[in-house]
């Protein structure tokens, strides 16, 4: 069973979408997906350690040789990737229960984690793949469960930020199939190893340099990007709690795996970075970015709105990082997408909890606060420091590299910017903490009492992970590092 | 052709005629793709694009009202994005190979394996069916993936917590006056549909051979279902057809696919590898296309019918929410 | 030069189009027409590169020789379907906004959003 771990990855939650409409109570339905995901995160861990011990693995979908049939093909970005996701999809399914039966009706419970499935299966077949317009089919299973599943937020608000998101995920993803007909058309090949080995030959045709820039675009509506971005704030608002967290922490990062993937191993490293000024480019708008969207964030009273604008700054920085150009700054990138996950997923979770009991994410409604709910504002604090890149927290562990990184290059000036940036995260974050701790709440107010356990565990289980990371730092960085290199391979 | 009927739909106000003109796009595209040999394509654009998404848009329109109210806006600024995107393509095109041009890329690297080889390899003529059910199978499994998803999708929008009942007399009354006008309609159609459904079992069986498959098949199944609820009403569709059944229908079918692909594995083969599931290899590939098509238009058929009804059931909601409004 | 690549014109052409149509305009029927017409569009680019002149369809027979590419043919009938599951859910998406909404127009809906903030 071993050598088939590739694609148990991605079929075991497929296979178990359609399962769910068979069990129909809810409840049994939420620990089957519980069981699927925790599944999915034990082969991710089986597939790093062969991926380390054995170095890539190729599966042929039906036995077809590629670039012939689908291959699906781990190296040690993909493993990474996938151990995110299904970790995070893990740890926040834990908390669904709880938190969809306050935000969605029962009957739609089923769907709901039929959806959640797709769009988990979507995410890890996009990551695994091997094959250009595989990825385009998996992309679609996991946007289309997306939209139907941001659609199920409470309130009208969130119909039509689902129908905006929809309508920009289909342009991108449009524009990545043309993209992918282009480089077909010039190569006769879909799979991407064999992409790379006939590319070379026809780059400096016009062809593949408009293939490469439709791609780039398609990605980039994918990974909210600023200024493509608009989608992203709406969507994280008034999506489920549950959904916002899984989402947050893991569909721009797979966006951004795509851009990684395409730009280093298909394209290849020298056709990326000379032929368009795609670094000056990437570095503008990543700054931008991060500055912009960072100062969005401070005049927020929806801290749903917040995070996610504080989302799109920290987008920024992971493409500042990619930017550099160098394995260092590669590697604070990847660093960058596994602590985000953490940060972003604790984050929305523990807002998810005052959701819960308050049933607002206002920030007037989070007045005194801290009193009431200590354990879930506390939370909140640390994964806020974490985003400010506080010492002994994941964020500072990111951006300490992402700095090293960019002064390797003498770019102190950016490396001034990426801590001005920084400032700007205090701001928002001290907002939160003044109102909860330092404001009496309205008298007349009802009280409310801590979170669940059902919720406050995953969310600290996730806030731990920030701090134990943040602290010992081995094994992040090594995973991180071992994979810039390898995608580096002889490339200097 | 295309050009035209395009242009006249961005200018129309109408959406009814901006619907019609969609699907007169559709067919056209299909025809299209028939003079460019691609005819299982062909089949399909036409099944779908003059068909399926045609008769959905009409539903929507039902509740929506067909005027476009407001001008639209933004007009410059799209413009030069739109203008900019197409010089970068046309500029693309400038070092593509001629159309037509057999010593294309595209045309020598991948493809002629499939040409020259599957006839030993899958043993099926239509060499679409063979690419598209075995050389590139995993693809398809996701394809029909993401039709349950959308399935999924419009059931958690629209669905209803239970089916109206069907107390509403004078709803009913009215929707019983209309189909009794339309009773020439419904007699040749009641004869039309055994006609239709058995062309489906055909185009599911033939595929292999002619253009066709589950997919095709699928939707042809629907639409003799479809055809039937728009002429005898819901409340009668409904009867016969059983939602939750249908719905778990869609998932058997997505299942079965997944199967044959697990029973491969647990032959000894890699996933989705057919040659394994019995002794003889092409015997083994007849039958795993077999089984995956015959997964693909079950669940085809059924999202398809989840789709019709819960949009079609939606106008019905609204009307009575409406005339429960005007008697409360 | 003209006649080799004019096919792909009139498909950029097409594609531009659709592509106007769903950034430019308000309506939201009309927007989910656009995104057809652009993907329509692409489908046609793809079985355009398949095709192969003086080739029949693929599906082999003894009186053919000479087959356009099936690869791209494959390729667009997942596109579709995936094309036709985008549209089923957009649709769906319109008719529960135009309930929640009372509207269908862009910026209406914009406005009603503003005034509740």
């Amino acid at each position: 069973m071993l050598a088939h771990l590739p694609v148990l990855q991605v079929i075991v939650p497929l296979l178990a979408a359609p399962s769910c409409l068979i069990i129909k109570r809810p409840v049994l339905v939420w620990m089957f997906t519980l069981m699927v995901s925790g599944a999915a995160f034990l082969i991710s861990i089986a597939l790093l350690q062969q991926v380390l011990a054995s170095g890539t693995i190729s599966y042929e979908m039906g036995g077809w040789a590629p670039p012939w049939g689908i291959e699906y093909r781990i190296d040690e970005l993909n493993a990474i990737l996938l151990l995110i996701i299904s970790a995070i999809s893990t740890v926040v399914l834990l908390a669904a229960q709880t938190s969809i039966t306050a935000e969605i009706s029962e009957d739609r419970h089923t769907i709901f984690y039929a959806l959640y499935l797709l769009s988990l299966a979507g995410m890890l077949g996009i990551v695994s793949t091997g094959d250009a317009f595989n990825v385009f089919v998996f992309l679609e299973i996991s946007s289309l469960s997306a939209y139907a599943m941001i659609a199920m937020g409470q309130g009208r608000r969130a119909l039509w930020a689902s129908y905006q998101y929809l309508i920009m995920g289909t342009i991108g993803a449009t524009f990545i199939l043309i993209s992918i007909g282009l480089m077909y058309q010039m190569t006769g090949t879909l799979n991407m190893a064999d992409l790379a080995d006939r590319l070379p030959q026809v780059a400096n045709t016009k062809t593949v340099l408009v293939a490469f820039a439709f791609f780039i675009v398609g990605v980039c509506l994918k990974l909210a990007l600023f200024p493509l971005h608009m989608w992203l704030p709406n969507a994280y608002s008034y999506a489920p709690s549950i959904v916002t967290a899984f989402f947050a922490a893991t569909s721009t990062k797979v966006a951004l795996y795509l851009l990684i993937r395409f730009t280093f191993s298909v394209f290849g490293y020298s056709f990326s970075f000379t032929t368009l000024p795609l670094q000056e480019l990437f570095l503008g708008l990543g700054l931008l970015g991060i500055f912009i969207a960072s100062a969005a964030a401070i005049y927020q009273t929806n801290l749903k709105h917040l995070f996610a604008y504080s989302s799109v700054a920290q987008i920024g920085y992971m493409i500042v990082g990619f930017s550099v150009g160098t394995s260092a700054g590669l590697m604070a990138t990847l660093l960058h997408v596994f602590n985000h996950a953490l940060i972003k997923g604790a984050l929305f979770l523990a807002l998810g909890a005052v959701m819960y009991r308050v049933n607002s994410v206002q920030l007037n409604d989070f007045k005194g606060l801290a009193r009431q709910m200590p354990l879930t504002m506390a939370a909140i604090v640390v994964g806020g420091l974490s985003l400010i890149g506080v010492p002994l927290t994941v964020g500072f562990v990111s951006k300490w590299y992402l700095v090293m990184a960019v002064l390797d290059n003498g770019w102190w000036p950016v490396a001034v910017l990426i801590l001005l940036g920084s400032l700007l995260a205090i701001v928002y974050v001290w907002k939160i903490v003044e109102v909860a701790y330092f404001i009496d709440p309205e008298p007349g107010t009802p009280q409310v009492s801590e979170a669940p356990m059902a919720l406050l565990v995953p969310v600290w289980l996730l806030v731990a992970g920030n701090i134990y990371f943040g602290i010992d730092t081995r094994l992040g960085v090594q995973m991180a590092q071992s994979a810039a290199q390898s995608l580096f391979g002889g490339s200097p | 052709m295309l050009l035209c009927v395009a242009v006249a739909i961005v200018r129309m106000k109408d959406l009814l005629a901006v619907v019609m003109l969609l699907g007169v796009y559709g067919l056209l595209s299909a025809s299209f793709f028939v003079t460019m040999d691609a005819v299982d394509v062909a089949f399909t654009e036409a099944s779908v694009g003059a068909g399926i998404s045609t008769v959905l848009m009409l539903t929507t329109i039902a509740m929506t009202g067909r005027n476009e109210s407001a001008p639209p806006y933004k007009h410059l600024l799209a413009l030069v994005l739109v203008v900019m995107t197409g010089a970068l393509l046309v500029y693309g095109t400038m070092d593509m190979p001629y159309f037509g041009f057999a010593e294309a890329p595209a045309n020598l690297h991948v493809a002629p394996r499939y040409i020259q080889d599957s006839m030993a390899e899958v043993g099926v003529p239509n060499l679409v069916t063979a690419v598209l059910a075995s050389y590139r199978g995993f693809d398809t499994f996701g394809e029909v993936m993401v039709i349950f998803t959308a399935g999924l999708g419009v059931l958690a929008l629209l669905g209803l917590a239970k089916p109206p009942k069907d107390g509403d007399a004078e709803i009913d009354l009215l929707h019983d006056k209309l189909h009794e006008q339309h009773l020439v309609l419904r007699v040749v159609c009641k004869m039309l549909i055994p006609f239709i459904l058995l062309f489906a079992l055909y185009v599911q069986f033939h595929g292999d051979f002619g253009p066709g498959g589950g997919f095709q098949a699928g939707v042809i199944f629907a639409a003799a279902i479809i055809l039937y609820g728009m002429l005898f009403g819901l409340s009668t569709a409904r009867r016969v057809i059983n939602q939750p059944l249908v719905l778990l229908l869609s998932g058997i079918g997505a299942m079965l696919y997944g199967m044959v692909g697990v029973v491969s594995m647990l032959k000894g083969g890699d996933f989705l590898d057919y040659s394994v599931l019995l002794s003889d290899p092409i015997a083994g590939q007849h039958l795993g296309i077999l089984l995956i098509e015959l997964g693909v238009g079950i669940t085809v058929a059924s999202v398809m019918v989840i789709i019709f009804f819960n949009f079609a059931g939606r106008i019905e909601y609204l009307q009575r929410k409406r005339s429960r409004d005007k008697q409360g | 030069m003209i006649v080799g690549l004019y096919n792909y014109w009139i498909v950029v052409i097409l594609m531009m189009i659709g592509f106007y149509i769903v950034i430019a305009q308000g309506n939201l029927i009309k927007k989910i027409a656009g995104l057809i017409i652009f993907q329509t569009s692409v489908f046609i680019f793809y079985i355009s590169i398949g095709k192969v002149d003086g080739a029949t369809a693929p599906i082999l027979a003894d009186q053919f020789s000479q087959y356009s590419n099936p690869l791209p043919h494959v390729l667009i009938l997942t596109a579709i379907v995936v094309g036709i599951a985008t549209t089923a859910l957009g649709l769906a998406l319109i008719v529960r906004i135009k309930e929640a909404y009372g509207s269908i127009e862009e910026d209406e809906i914009q406005e009603k959003d503003n005034q509740e903030c």
